[in-house]
């Protein structure tokens, strides 16, 4: 694609304040798959405008402690308390990005806009995301940094306060990393929360917490 | 609920663009066809066991798509979304049925006429063998929604899925088959029917929570 025709974006999507005052917090958690224990004793606490980056080797738990805090896996011990509730309170963006290979760029925006109950704002989109001129183009046709774009389509449709990004930075470029600086500097700004997993360092972090390698 | 409305949508879309409505009804078609040549082209023969024929044929053409109810969705990351989206996850499965009763079903039981005719059956006997189906079809995606979310994290589970559904399915196919057969004799099965109906209503109140359950489970 050409070089970061991406203009900084003027009319933002998230607001410039979440209603409910957010925080996470994590105390002494624990996780098991199948007989291993990944880690145990894992407690943080996250206050508003706070963004926890989660580092750690490959099968260290980075991606389970971050599907725990969304609720899909259950915890084997330790507690997770929100400000406000789950599971409509969380954006998840995973390594499976949830994108149909069979819509166009446009209709995925356009749909992801009525499944997250947010106006439809693809033109306005588009641009923000570094995909003008895509909207046309099949998903099956993008290129993997392409594809991650489009999946943080939702965290500017559905604004939410915690944010769960599970390594955001693959297969980004410098501009798509930028894009997720910016995303993220714009949602701490509002009083919102971030845990993240990387094996880079991330700008935007305040917190970090490095998970133990597997026995 | 227009979320709700979305999700339906998107099924249909995915539904129809992935071949699945194409092959469905192209399925209950070389079924049909194929039966003159198994059982001999008698046509007072044929038109006896058409109504039985017919349900059976569409329940095996149902259970060709029945494995990307949610397949699609657990492979590419959409369920985890599903469990997050501003809505119950009972009513987002509820849905992506809804969709794949309006994308499938009816595409197939407008098709039900024609397959009919190559069964050599009267305009007279469609409307009470199309009432049953009609009546039956939504217990048949429900239960198989059921089957479908059990072998959801199963890898080509498609086999297991048809396996899972089938019992669920032999109640519908009785009674079905039972209420259709009495079209043959000019008749309105009202018990059958009935009974058809409630099936159907039974299965959209127990289906999407059984369904919500599994695919709360599978996303672990």
């Amino acid at each position: 694609m050409t070089e970061n025709t991406m203009a900084k974006p003027q009319k933002f999507f998230l607001p410039n304040a979440y209603p409910e005052p957010a925080f996470l917090k994590l105390e002494s958690l624990a996780c098991s798959r199948g007989l291993r224990l990944l880690f145990e004793g894992v407690s943080q606490t996250l206050k508003a405008g706070e963004a926890l980056a989660l580092y750690g080797a490959n099968g260290s738990g980075k991606t389970s402690l971050l599907r725990q805090i969304a609720g899909f896996l259950p915890l084997a011990a330790g507690t997770i308390s929100f400000g406000d509730t789950p599971p409509n309170a969380v954006h998840f963006i995973g390594h499976a990005d949830g994108l149909k290979n069979a819509l166009s760029v446009g209709e995925t925006l356009a749909l992801d806009a009525a499944l997250w109950g947010a106006p439809d704002t693809t033109t306005d989109l588009l641009p923000l995301l570094g995909l003008q001129n895509r909207a046309w183009q099949k998903v099956a046709d993008l290129s993997a940094g392409q594809r991650r774009r489009l999946a943080l389509a939702k965290l500017c449709l559905a604004p939410r306060p915690l944010w769960l990004l599970d390594e955001p930075m693959t297969a980004l470029d410098t501009a798509g990393q930028e894009l997720i600086d910016t995303l993220a500097g714009a949602h701490l700004a509002a009083g919102g929360l971030i845990v993240a997993s990387s094996h880079m360092p991330l700008a935007f972090a305040t917190k970090e917490l490095v998970l133990g390698a597997p026995a | 609920m227009s979320v709700f409305w979305a999700i339906c949508r998107q099924h249909m879309v995915l539904a129809w663009r992935g071949g699945h409505t194409t092959l469905a009804v192209a399925f209950l078609f070389i079924g049909v066809t194929l039966m003159p040549f198994g059982l001999g082209p008698e046509l007072a023969l044929l038109q006896a066991l058409a109504p039985g024929l017919l349900w059976v044929v569409l329940i095996m053409a149902l259970l060709t798509s029945l494995d990307r109810l949610f397949q699609a969705d657990y492979e590419d990351g959409s369920l985890d979304q599903m469990m997050l989206m501003p809505l119950p996850l009972e009513l987002v499965v509820l849905g992506k049925l809804l969709g794949h009763y309006m994308a499938l079903v009816l595409p197939l039981l407008l098709a039900v006429p024609l397959a009919g005719l190559l069964l050599n059956l009267a305009p007279a006997h469609l409307p009470m063998l199309l009432l049953a189906m009609l009546a039956g079809s939504p217990a048949l995606v429900l239960l198989g929604g059921i089957g479908a979310s059990l072998a959801v994290s199963v890898r080509r589970g498609g086999l297991l899925t048809v396996l899972l559904s089938l019992p669920f399915y032999v109640p519908v196919m009785i009674f079905g088959a039972g209420a259709s057969q009495q079209a043959l004799a000019g008749e309105i099965d009202e018990t059958r029917l009935a009974i058809l109906g409630l099936l159907s209503l039974a299965s959209l109140l127990a289906a999407p929570v059984a369904i919500a359950a599994a695919l709360r489970n599978a996303v672990r």
